[in-house]
């Protein structure tokens, strides 16, 4: 996958994420409109399809939400490239198929800059600086999960192995 | 090689006689929870599953806490799947408003957690059963889904981290004071994927309100579950919580942690040296000792919520308020957590002091803690509260700011107008 990279600080928060004065609803569409807002009250009009969030440490740190991943998901996010996650953000995102790059050379990317992500070689590559990143795969269990494309599929199969 | 307390639990519920940090399990949940918020999405993707019934119909707690009583047509409608999926699949624990509560405050006054259990919630403040001596951790709606169909939950055993606070508490200062601190020390990442376990002679002094104040805000360091070993107060508490649910007695496992278990770090603490702690904007981790704050004027003080709605922070507020009148500026809130908390502070004659000091009392909801309903802060304002989350907008507008703090600073701030110690009015 291809896309521009935004760019956010340390410990963003899934209040900035989604906030929950907009937690009335759980309408993917609804909840996309409100993207990352009290970050960046522009971003759900700035963001393109296939673009792709850069942050700092801790991404997703505070609430279980799953309104935050959805929310950048239903966005046209790609992909969240983080030093590091939070931990209830990170299995979400497992479960719902977003997604998801632990990186900790993040502040050598600049906005704007255009990112490519081949999960398959295992290589993050910056178009724009032309510098290389190596991804760490996922442990097998969670590479389970997200070959399945998520939790519920994963049970499914289960389910259906168990009959 | 020994195992901590977390350890033991988690291999008891995927049997295996031992588990090891980095070790990814599949394993056997003993409690469900949902509320208003997170429940709706669960409920769509455990149909996508379609299977025909849940895994346990009494092991799932559905609480409608945080947007009710239904604040507005659209909460109102997330209430109604919850209370129709209840009704469906037959769930008997569904907490309808009479009966809810706030929902960490209710399920362990309720005896429907306790000691030995593998507790999911689909609230991030779920670790507060941690306090009981049970491994409690919040995940998302999708494991609430997965969870409620199979009874079963995937997780990475974490590496075990021990906080050992020992010596006398100053005057008051509780265990909302002692995690802040924690959290001032460690970072909002300190223990993130790791866990928790909290010891030392302070804390078998503490009451279980303050132990239960300290495991929810676990989350707060990053944590996957806070813990405390289970002593007689713990079993007191437990007893005494499972005449409300009889069929729950005597199902506790009270697990130790053995002395040659393995932490990769063991901090002491000196009790004494802590003073009442406040937390400024934007991070549970900008904690100051209360003499080192400034005086900062507030507009509005909130006792309430999953981590300080608890009957002994009621006492502690009616004790700093009586006799005492709000200052005129200050907006001062106060929410029972549970309907039990809100009938034996209405026995106590605390709701009497409140009135005359001028608070309004609410009934049990998250309301404004997560910038809900119930206390909206407007554009520059600031309140402090005995909430868990600082984060920019939790209460209210984008620009307005939130410190956190135990009930009687936040009691005596809103007599002064400022945020200041009870010592000191």
């Amino acid at each position: 996958m291809q896309g521009k990279a935004w760019k956010f600080k340390d410990h963003i928060d899934t209040d900035l994420i989604i906030p929950a004065r907009y937690l009335n609803t759980h309408d993917p569409m609804e909840l996309a409109k409100h993207c990352m807002e009290d970050a960046d009250p522009m971003f759900s009009s700035k963001v393109s399809k296939g673009d792709i969030i850069v942050a700092g440490e801790n991404f997703g740190c505070g609430s279980s939400r799953e309104h935050a991943p959805i929310s950048i998901k239903a966005a046209g996010v790609s992909a969240v490239v983080a030093k590091s996650f939070a931990r209830i953000f990170f299995r979400n995102a497992i479960n719902i198929g977003l997604p998801i790059v632990e990186l900790k050379e993040t502040d050598e990317v600049n906005e704007g800059d255009i990112l490519d992500i081949d999960f398959v070689s295992g290589k993050l590559t910056n178009l724009t600086t032309k510098k290389q990143y190596k991804i760490e795969p996922f442990p097998p269990f969670m590479k389970m999960i997200i070959d399945k494309g998520g939790l519920i599929e994963y049970v499914k199969s289960k389910i259906e192995g168990e009959k | 090689m020994g195992q901590t307390i977390t350890e033991k639990i988690l291999a008891n519920h995927c049997g295996k006689k031992e588990v090891h940090p980095g070790e990814f399990i599949e394993a056997n949940v003993d409690v469900v929870l949902g509320n208003d918020i997170t429940t709706p999405p669960a409920i769509k993707e455990f149909e996508k599953i379609g299977i025909k019934k849940v895994f346990d119909t009494g092991k799932i707690m559905l609480v409608p806490d945080h947007f009710t009583p239904n604040k507005d047509i659209k909460s109102a409608e997330q209430v109604k799947l919850m209370r129709e999926f209840a009704k469906k699949y037959k769930i008997t624990h569904f907490f309808e408003v009479g009966c809810m509560g706030v929902e960490h405050a209710l399920l362990p006054e309720q005896g429907i957690v306790y000691a030995g259990q593998l507790i999911i919630g689909a609230d991030s403040h779920t670790c507060t059963y941690g306090a009981l001596g049970a491994f409690s951790t919040g995940v998302g709606s999708t494991d609430m889904a997965a969870a409620m169909a199979t009874g079963k939950v995937w997780l990475k055993v974490p590496e075990q981290m021990k906080f050992v606070f020992n010596g006398t508490l100053n005057k008051w200062v509780s265990g909302k004071d002692l995690i802040l601190f924690l959290i001032g020390k460690i970072g909002v990442d300190g223990a993130r994927y790791k866990t928790i376990e909290i010891t030392g002679s302070t804390i078998s002094k503490l009451s279980m309100e303050s132990r239960l104040a300290m495991a929810n805000m676990a989350i707060e360091a990053g944590a996957k579950n806070g813990i405390f070993i289970p002593d007689e107060k713990t079993k007191e508490f437990i007893n005494n919580a499972w005449k409300k649910h009889k069929e729950n007695k005597g199902k506790a496992f009270y697990f130790d942690s053995d002395p040659d278990a393995n932490y990769i770090s063991i901090t002491e603490f000196d009790s004494s040296m802590i003073e009442p702690q406040v937390a400024l904007p934007h991070l549970p981790e900008n904690t100051k000792p209360i003499s080192k704050v400034g005086k900062i004027k507030i507009d509005q003080s909130v006792i309430g919520s999953c981590t300080n709605g608890r009957i002994e922070d009621l006492r502690v507020a009616a004790k700093v308020l009586r006799g005492r009148k709000r200052h005129k500026d200050v907006r001062l809130i106060i929410i029972p957590a549970t309907q039990e908390i809100w009938q034996q502070a209405n026995d106590e004659g605390l709701f009497d002091v409140f009135m005359k000091a001028g608070a309004v009392i609410s009934t049990p909801t998250c309301g404004p803690c997560l910038g809900g309903h119930m206390g909206i802060l407007a554009e520059g304002e600031k309140a402090i509260a005995t909430t868990n989350r600082n984060f920019v907008g939790r209460m209210g507008h984008p620009k307005s700011e939130v410190y956190l703090s135990n009930p009687a600073v936040a009691a005596a701030s809103a007599v002064a107008g400022y945020i200041v110690s009870p010592e000191d009015l």
